[in-house]
């Protein structure tokens, strides 16, 4: 049997077996609890000898019907549930979420408002990175990277308990608001977190960039060309990765990232070095992000005064004016009261392009909410770049890859 | 104009049967099933929409019809803007639309998702099998008469079965927060009570 295979390691050349020695493929399952799959996903491998002919990804063990969920709550009781998508990286879920339902309502939220999402997404997106990388590095045999992300990590915690009362499902962005404002002196504690975060930042991917077992590991290795990252509907990291400059902050703002001043990383080859590098690369982008963020933090409300029928007021207001105690009633029992009309919005969220697709007839409930999970989008090109490759490859490709169960299953 | 007005204007001008649907953001058209593919080409080769950003359908609940819309999203990398696309499907207990797994290899999924959630068929599609259900499921959750509680289910492994009686069961409506209804309401049926009371952990859901 004679396959037509790239083989990109020089043992593995050595050890192909000769012309017209037909030897048995063997089936193997990786998943759904490996440490290498990130989670719960399962891949369903060919194997001749050490290299794959055959990869199917099996999914779906982390579903819980976000999608047939939302149908049967109120806009504002779904909140919660964008945590769970892509749990690294919560406080972006929230935002994209609540643009998608602000954008059916046509409703415009204040410059604080908007500063203190950017700010929240962008450490998460540092956040995600963080163990992304911290992953990736396990996953080639780099424990140490994971140690210092998770330190690191653990501040930015810090940083999301005391804005949000939660440290990891933080439910903190409203339909026309944030749940509350800033607390006093939080911003000045995110920019000191910044200042001494971007050299500890150099030292993490001091450790990988020039790290030999690494570059083994990683360089020409799960090479998706652009063409493919665009026909696999790849977005993110892992698009920018193979060179294609789409970043939806930038060609399609929101939330006023217009007026903030970043680079777009991408890559040239569009291995999984180039994965990497562009993670590192977007994690010093959050960090000019926000320093602008907060150097020029608006004043003003935090939540869209206008929202009457959207937005439950201000605690101490429900408690004292008879007004606000109605209105409040009305949004918790019937919920935001939203036009019919159909509406996609994606965000950029760390994995990627997060998507909500909402189908509105009117009330307080979606007729039909779909979510774009990016992760989703991002594995299902697995099939195409694993084969091919050793299964040591496949654990270096999943983890330049960055995926999150969670958001792939919904 | 914005780009993705302007190509949809230059699209109806080719394709007459394609009309305009409404939307609340992005430039948005219905497309009859027929002309689906040869526009979703047009709209790839010539106006550079060359990402398929999400594919899903949309259930319109039983006794309408067409039932089923299928609803593609797509983005210009060059230009970025979204088109909305949306296309009836043939059939409404069967339904049935064109796969478009070969524009794009990402619809792959994507479709896998919408058939295992509708019970929509893609003609044409490589390799239509369940993608977030186990294989042997036998329902299509996202149809509207579907139950929010999940109905009871004999798992995937005949041997397991028999072995442990183990079984899926459907989860109890008691109490919880999954009351609101979609529409015009009064208040006492969006208060947090189960709707449906004939039964919960205690008392076993009736046959």
């Amino acid at each position: 049997m004679a396959t037509e295979m790239n083989i990109p390691d020089s043992a593995a050349r050595g050890a192909q077996v000769p012309a017209g020695f037909d030897s048995e493929r063997m089936s193997l399952s990786m998943g759904p609890s490996h440490p290498s799959t990130h989670g719960v996903l399962r891949l369903q491998m060919e194997l001749d000898g050490e290299v794959l002919t055959k990869c199917d990804p099996v999914i779906g063990y982390l579903h819980r019907g976000d999608e047939k969920i939302a149908e049967n709550m109120t806009y504002n009781q779904f909140v919660p549930y964008t945590d769970r998508l892509d749990y690294l990286a919560p406080l972006a879920n929230n935002m994209a979420y609540a643009i998608a339902v602000e954008r059916l309502a046509k409703l415009e939220v204040p410059a604080r408002c908007q500063a203190i999402r950017v700010i929240t997404a962008e450490l998460a997106r540092i956040s995600a990175h963080l163990l992304g990388l911290g992953a990736f590095g396990i996953d080639t045999g780099a424990w140490t990277v994971f140690m210092y992300a998770f330190t690191e990590r653990e501040k930015l915690y810090t940083l999301f308990e005391e804005l949000t009362g939660a440290r990891f499902t933080t439910s903190y962005a409203r339909i026309g608001g944030v749940a509350r404002d800033v607390p006093e002196g939080w911003t000045q504690r995110v920019d000191k977190f910044c200042d001494q975060f971007l050299p500890i930042l150099e030292e993490i991917l001091a450790l990988l960039s020039r790290n030999k077992i690494f570059m083994d590991r990683t360089v020409g290795v799960g090479v998706i060309s652009r063409e493919d990252a665009i026909a696999y509907g790849l977005t993110g990291p892992n698009l920018r990765g193979s060179g294609v400059p789409l970043d939806l902050r930038k060609d399609r703002p929101y939330s006023g990232y217009e007026q903030y001043d970043f680079d777009v990383p991408v890559g040239t080859t569009g291995d999984s070095y180039d994965r990497y590098l562009v993670r590192g690369e977007e994690m010093r982008q959050s960090v000019r992000i926000i320093k602008q963020a907060v150097a020029n933090f608006p004043t003003g409300l935090w939540y869209a005064p206008d929202a009457k029928r959207i937005f439950a007021p201000p605690k101490d207001k429900v408690l004292t004016s008879m007004e606000e105690l109605i209105q409040n009633f009305m949004i918790v029992t019937e919920g935001p009261q939203l036009p019919p009309g159909e509406v996609y919005f994606e965000a950029e969220n760390p994995k990627g392009a997060l998507g909500f697709y909402i189908v509105s007839k009117g009330g307080g409930v979606p007729y039909r909410l779909r979510i774009r999970a990016p992760s989703f989008c991002n594995l299902s090109i697995l099939p195409k770049v694993c084969v091919g490759n050793l299964v040591s490859d496949v654990v270096s490709i999943l983890g330049s890859l960055d995926f999150v169960m969670g958001e792939c299953d919904r | 104009m914005s780009a993705p007005a302007a190509a949809l204007t230059a699209l109806r001008e080719k394709f007459p049967r394609v009309t305009e649907r409404a939307s609340a953001d992005h430039p948005a058209a219905d497309v009859p099933a027929e002309e689906l593919l040869a526009v979703l080409r047009c709209l790839r080769d010539e106006h550079g929409y060359d990402l398929l950003a999400d594919l899903t359908a949309v259930d319109w609940a039983e006794g309408a019809s067409p039932r089923f819309t299928v609803i593609y999203h797509l983005l210009s990398t060059a230009t970025p803007g979204y088109l909305r696309l949306a296309t009836a499907c043939a059939g409404d207990t069967e339904p049935a639309a064109p796969s478009v797994t070969g524009l794009w290899p990402a619809a792959n999924w994507h479709e896998r998702e919408a058939y295992d959630m509708f019970g929509i068929r893609f003609t044409g599609h490589p390799d239509l099998r369940r993608i977030l259900m186990w294989d042997g499921y036998p329902h299509h959750p996202l149809r509207k008469e579907f139950p929010l509680a999940g109905v009871e289910t004999p798992l995937p492994d005949p041997e397991i079965v028999a072995e442990t009686g183990a079984k899926a069961i459907a989860a109890p409506m008691a109490g919880g927060p999954f009351v609101a209804s979609p529409g015009e309401m009064k208040m006492t049926e969006a208060e947090p009570r189960a709707k449906d009371e004939s039964w919960n952990e205690a008392k076993d859901k009736p046959e």
